[in-house]
C-alpha cells in the first residue's frame, strides 16, 4: 500500500474524470459533486500521508516506478513518480487549493447545464497537474505539461457556444505550442547529451565532476521558452488575460494558483542545471522583471475585475521568475505557495462578486459592495493586502524575500533589478487597492435592477473564501525556502549589503502603504479624480489599455503574413491552381475526347459495317505492305 | 484463266456483292440474305482450296459451316420477326436508338 501512495494520488482525480465524464450526466449533480470534490480531497490526504513518510525517511525522496513505457536499446522510458520536498509542496498546493476550488465550484456552477462536464474537466486537470509535479523524468512531466494545456483549453472554452470564448481557448492552446517547441528541443538536447531525462539524474550530471557535453545555458534557455509559454511571460503572455473567458473558479485554479506556476516549477526543479547557466539565469531574471513591470502597468488601467487579476497574475509570475533568475529558487517557490493562496482567494472573491452582480465584471459599474456582501469583502481585502505586501500577511514575506535577493544575491542580484521590482511592487499595491476601492468601497454605481439583486454567495463559496483568506494571512510564517533548502540551496548573499536588509524591509512596507495611499487618494471618492488623470495622460492611458498593442503587433507580424501566405500561396496557387488545376485539366481532356469519339456511334448499322470493312481493308493493305 | 482462279474470283465477287448489299440496303431481311451471300462466297473459296489440296477435312468443314449458318439464320429470322412486330417495319434505321 505504501509503495503505491504516489500512484494513488495521481490516479484519484483520473478516476473522478472517468466517473464524471462517463456517468455524471446520468447520475445527477449530487453524485458529481461527491466524486468531483471527494477524490481530490482524498488525494490531498494521501499527499499529507506521503509527506509524513517523506519526513520519516529523513529527506531521501520517495520513488515509485509504475510502468515501463518503452525500451529503446538499453534505455528505458519509465513512468516513475518522484516525491521530494519540492514535489511535496507543489502536490500539497495542487491538491489542497484544488480541492478548495472544487468545493467552491459546487456553489458557483450550481445552475450550469454542463455541471458534470465541468467537474470531469477539472478532475482531468488535476490528474495532469499531478503528473507534471510528481513525474520523475522530463518526459512524464511533459505529458502532464501538455495535459494541463489541454485541460486549460477545454475549460477556457467551457462555454464554447460563445465564439469569443472558444477563440480564447484556441489562443491559449496555440500560444502554448510555441513554448512547447522550446521545451521539446531542450529535452532532446538533454537526452542527447546525458542519455537520461530523470530530473535527479540531470541535476546530478550538471553538478558532477565532469561537465556534460552540452551548454547548460542553451538547454536552460530552451526550457525557459517552454516556461514562458506556460507561465505567461513576455513574449508569450498574451494568452493569459484572454483565458479569463473561462469560469472564474477555473481562472483561480488553473490560471492563478497551479498551472501557470508550472514554468516556475520546471526551472526550480532543474536548479542543478540553472546553477551552471548564468546567462540563461540572467535572461530569466530580465524577462521576469520586464513581465512583472509591464503587466503591472497594464493592470493599473484595466476595468474588468478578472482582467486586473489576470495581469496581476502575469506580474506576480514575473516576480517568481525574477527570483529564479537570481538563483533564489526556494524563494520563487515560496512565492508560488503564497501566491496560490491569495490569488486563488482573489479570483474566487471576484467570482463571488460576479455571482452577486448577476454576471457584471466591469468595476466602473460596481461600488459599495462592502456592506452587501461582507464575507466576500473581508476575504478579498485580506488577500489584497497580502498581495500588496502589507505585513504580516503572506505576500509580504515572499515578495520581500524576492526583493532582497534581487538586490543582494551573489548570482546576478543588482540594485537596478531591485529598483524596478520595488516600483512594480508599488504599482501592485496601487492597482490592487484600486480594485478593492472600486468594487467594494466607493459609492455604488450600479443600476437599480442589479443593486436590488445583490446577494451574498452560499456557504460552499464563502467558506472556501474564509479558508483561503486565513491561509493568505498566516501562510507567510511557514518559511518554505528553509524547508526546501535540502533540495534547493539558497544563493549566497552579498555580505557587504547585509546591513541594508532591515532598511529595505522597511522601505518595502512603505512602498506597499504608499500604493495603498495613492489608491485611496485617486479612487477614494469614486471615479472623478481618476477620469481627470486619464484625460491628462490620454496617450499613456491609450497605450496601457491597448496592452502595448502586443496582440496587434503579433497580428501584423505573424497573423497577417501567415494568412496571406496560406490564402495566396497555399490556397490559390497550391490547392486551386496546381492540384485542382491538374485534376480538372485531366478530367476535361477525357471528357472532350469521349465527346469526340462518341460521335462515331450513330446507331446506323450500315455505317458500322462500312467502318468494319474499311478496317479489314486497311489491315489487309498493311499486311500486304509488310509482307 | 484456270479453274481455281475463276472460282476464287467468283468467291470474291459473291463476297463483295454481299458486303455492298449489307452496306446499302436498309431492309433487315435483305441484309440477312446479303450476309448469306457473303458467307457463301467464303465457303466457295474454302471448297476451292480443299479441292486443290485434295484434303477431305476441307470438304467436311464445308458441311459444318453450312450447319452453323443454318442455326444462325434460324435465330436471326425470329429476331427480325420480333423487331418487325414491335415497330411495324423492317427498316433497321427504326432501331438506331439502341446506340444508347
Amino acid at each position: 500500500m505504501t509503495m503505491d501512495l504516489l500512484t494513488l494520488i495521481v490516479l484519484l482525480p483520473l478516476a473522478g474524470f472517468v466517473l464524471n465524464g462517463l456517468a455524471g450526466n446520468r447520475l445527477g449533480k449530487g453524485f458529481v459533486s461527491v466524486v468531483g470534490c471527494g477524490l481530490p480531497i482524498v488525494a490531498f490526504m494521501a499527499t499529507v500521508r506521503a509527506l509524513l513518510e517523506l519526513q520519516a525517511t529523513g529527506g531521501s525522496a520517495l520513488l515509485e516506478t509504475v510502468y515501463t513505457w518503452a525500451m529503446v536499446g538499453d534505455f528505458r522510458f519509465e513512468v516513475a513518480f518522484y516525491f521530494d520536498r519540492l514535489s511535496a509542496l507543489m502536490t500539497l498546493i495542487v491538491t489542497g487549493v484544488g480541492s478548495l476550488i472544487h468545493v467552491y465550484s459546487t456553489g458557483y456552477m450550481k445552475d450550469d447545464a454542463s455541471y458534470a462536464r465541468y467537474f470531469a474537466y477539472l478532475n482531468l486537470f488535476l490528474f495532469f497537474m499531478l503528473l507534471l509535479v510528481l513525474g520523475r523524468s522530463l518526459l512524464v512531466c511533459f505529458v502532464g505539461w501538455e495535459g494541463v494545456g489541454l485541460a486549460s483549453y477545454l475549460l477556457i472554452g467551457f462555454w464554447f457556444e460563445d465564439p469569443a470564448k472558444a477563440a480564447a481557448g484556441k489562443k491559449a492552446f496555440i500560444t502554448n505550442r510555441v513554448g512547447d517547441a522550446g521545451f521539446l528541443l531542450g529535452m532532446f538536447l538533454i537526452y542527447h547529451a546525458l542519455g537520461t531525462l530523470d530530473f535527479d539524474a540531470v541535476n546530478a550530471a550538471f553538478n558532477g565532476p565532469v561537465a556534460p557535453a552540452v551548454s547548460a545555458s542553451l538547454v536552460g534557455l530552451l526550457l525557459f521558452v517552454g516556461a514562458t509559454g506556460k507561465s505567461a511571460q513576455i513574449p508569450l503572455h498574451v494568452w493569459l488575460p484572454d483565458a479569463m473567458a473561462g469560469p472564474t473558479p477555473v481562472s483561480a485554479l488553473i490560471h492563478a494558483a497551479t498551472m501557470v506556476t508550472a514554468g516556475v516549477y520546471l526551472v526550480a526543479r532543474l536548479n542543478g542545471l540553472y546553477l551552471h547557466a548564468p546567462e540563461a539565469s540572467q535572461v530569466i531574471a530580465i524577462v521576469g522583471l520586464a513581465t512583472a513591470f509591464f503587466a503591472a502597468t497594464i493592470a493599473v488601467v484595466q476595468t474588468d475585475i478578472k482582467k486586473v487579476l489576470a495581469y496581476s497574475t502575469v506580474s506576480q509570475l514575473g516576480f517568481m521568475f525574477l527570483a529564479l533568475g537570481v538563483g533564489a529558487y526556494g524563494v520563487a517557490v515560496f512565492h508560488v505557495y503564497t501566491h496560490a493562496f491569495f490569488k486563488a482567494c482573489l479570483f474566487l472573491g471576484a467570482g463571488s462578486v460576479i455571482h452577486a452582480m448577476s454576471g457584471e465584471q466591469d468595476v466602473r459599474r460596481m461600488g459599495g459592495l462592502a456592506r452587501k456582501i461582507p464575507v466576500t469583502f473581508v476575504t478579498f481585502a485580506v488577500a489584497t493586502a497580502a498581495i500588496a505586501g502589507i505585513p504580516p500577511l503572506a505576500g509580504f514575506f515572499s515578495k520581500d524575500e524576492i526583493l532582497w535577493f534581487a538586490f543582494a544575491s551573489e548570482r546576478g542580484g543588482s540594485p537596478l533589478l531591485w529598483i524596478v521590482a520595488s516600483f512594480t511592487a508599488l504599482m501592485t499595491a496601487f492597482y490592487m487597492f484600486r480594485l478593492l476601492m472600486l468594487t467594494f468601497l466607493t459609492p455604488s454605481r450600479m443600476d437599480e435592477k442589479t443593486a436590488h439583486h445583490v446577494h451574498e454567495s452560499p456557504v460552499s463559496m464563502t467558506g472556501v473564501l474564509v479558508v483561503l483568506a486565513v491561509l493568505s494571512a498566516i501562510g507567510g510564517f511557514f518559511h518554505v525556502y528553509h524547508f526546501l533548502e535540502p533540495v534547493m540551496p539558497m544563493p549566497a548573499e552579498n555580505e557587504a549589503l547585509e546591513h541594508l536588509k532591515l532598511p529595505l524591509v522597511i522601505f518595502a512596507v512603505v512602498t506597499g502603504l504608499t500604493g495603498l495611499a495613492a489608491a485611496v487618494y485617486v479612487y477614494g471618492k469614486g471615479l472623478a479624480r481618476a477620469d481627470r488623470l486619464q484625460q491628462r495622460f490620454a496617450g499613456l492611458h491609450r497605450l496601457l489599455s491597448g496592452k502595448y498593442y502586443v496582440d496587434e503587433l503579433y497580428e501584423a507580424v505573424l497573423g497577417r503574413p501567415l494568412h496571406w501566405i496560406s490564402e495566396r500561396v497555399f490556397l490559390d496557387l497550391g490547392d486551386r491552381a496546381l492540384i485542382d488545376g491538374t485534376l480538372h485539366g485531366l478530367t476535361g481532356l477525357a471528357q472532350r475526347a469521349a465527346g469526340r469519339l462518341s460521335r462515331v456511334e450513330t446507331g446506323n448499322l450500315q455505317f458500322y459495317v462500312l467502318l468494319a470493312a474499311l478496317g479489314v481493308v486497311a489491315s489487309l493493305a498493311w499486311m500486304w505492305g509488310h509482307g | 484463266m484456270d479453274r481455281t482462279q475463276l472460282l476464287l474470283t467468283l468467291s470474291i465477287a459473291l463476297f463483295s456483292l454481299g458486303l455492298v448489299g449489307v452496306m446499302i440496303r436498309r431492309n433487315a431481311l435483305v441484309m440477312l440474305m446479303c450476309m448469306e451471300l457473303m458467307l457463301n462466297g467464303v465457303i466457295l473459296s474454302l471448297v476451292t482450296f480443299a479441292e486443290r489440296t485434295a484434303t477431305v477435312s476441307g470438304a467436311v468443314l464445308v458441311f459444318l459451316v453450312f450447319v452453323v449458318a443454318a442455326a444462325e439464320i434460324a435465330i436471326a429470322i425470329p429476331i427480325v420477326l420480333l423487331l418487325a412486330r414491335q415497330r411495324h417495319t423492317l427498316d433497321v434505321g427504326a432501331w438506331s436508338g439502341l446506340k444508347g
